[in-house]
């Protein structure tokens, strides 16, 4: 069976992000008025397998060994089999 | 005394660090990343540049390469091993230091000589220096802001290699711009001491890390 996975990777809470700082200033430049700013990094990509635990578990692997950063990074992963990414 | 250079695709300051170890006396030579055997050599330097354009972060693709695992098996027979720069990075993601060099506070890419003091004379890096000394060394990155979770241990285990002084250019957690290990052995610094180590280049005070492998 074929998998989507899809990992969003995003700086712990409270941790300086310059890239998003600088977007929210730059939108202020528009005259927009928005706060709270964040980027997320999402990592697309596909794996064959049987068992969704097991590809989710080797993903966490993946994001523990070279995707993330533990020391600043929070993640979540999404493991969607094919056939239901088109809602069947 | 043979001091390995380690390149990866994308490493750009190897052949002045090279320069910087003939300079005291040393024989250099380029280490390939795929080489997991290293000791041929007394020491390394994971020299500045850009390893694999820095895709996801800086130093993270580096991190997984073989001849890391070379670097940390010649760390456990006590050889130092001194990064620089994006090599600075990459032994904060193996974890041979701790910390991490993230994006710089004001995102821009920082390129000027700044004054550092010496915090931490116990490195071989930095035993030619007196503690709480000034030297001038050039830096050069725009992702160089040390952070790590949890400062007080780094303090207790006397860690804190070098602060920029005066003034704080990156944002770096309490102006620290590099660290050791708790032997002090292992020792990551952002700025280039290969770049101030002849009266041309306007300061010859990176000559005495080079000297450590000494």
């Amino acid at each position: 069976m074929l998998f989507d996975i899809e990992v969003k990777i995003s700086l712990k809470s409270g941790m300086l992000n310059p890239e998003a700082t600088t977007i929210e200033r730059s939108l202020d430049l528009l005259g927009y008025e928005v706060k709270n700013t964040k980027t997320v990094e999402i990592i697309k990509f596909q794996m064959e397998g049987e068992d969704r635990e097991v590809i989710r578990e080797n993903v966490v692997d993946m994001c523990e060994r070279l995707l993330c950063n533990p020391v600043i990074h929070n993640y979540k992963i999404n493991v969607i089999p094919q056939n239901m990414a088109c809602g069947k | 005394m043979k001091i390995g250079v380690i390149r990866f695709p994308g490493t750009n300051c190897d052949r002045d660090v090279a320069r910087a170890i003939e300079l005291v006396g040393l024989e250099a030579e380029y280490v390939w990343w795929s080489r997991d055997d290293l000791t041929d050599y007394d020491g390394v330097v994971i020299p500045g540049g850009f390893s694999y354009g820095d895709y996801l972060r800086a130093g993270a693709m580096a991190s997984i390469t073989p001849v890391i695992d070379g670097i940390k098996a010649l760390v456990k027979e006590e050889k130092p091993v001194l990064g620089i720069c994006n090599g600075a990075q990459i032994l904060g993601e193996i974890g041979l230091v701790p910390g991490v060099f993230i994006t710089n506070e004001n995102p821009k890419f920082n390129c000027e000589w700044v004054d550092l003091k010496v915090s931490n004379t116990r490195t071989p890096f930095t035993k030619d220096f007196k503690k709480g000394q000034t030297v001038k060394i050039p830096i050069a990155h725009a992702e160089g802001r040390f952070y790590t979770e949890d400062i007080d241990l780094l303090k207790d285990q006397d860690q804190i290699v070098l602060q920029f002084k005066d003034r704080n250019p990156n944002g770096s957690m309490e102006a620290i711009t590099s660290v050791c290990d708790e032997s002090g052995l292992v020792c990551a610094m952002m700025p280039h001491p290969e770049r101030a180590c002849e009266e041309i280049l306007g300061s010859t005070d990176g000559l005495n890390f080079f000297k450590g492998f000494l």
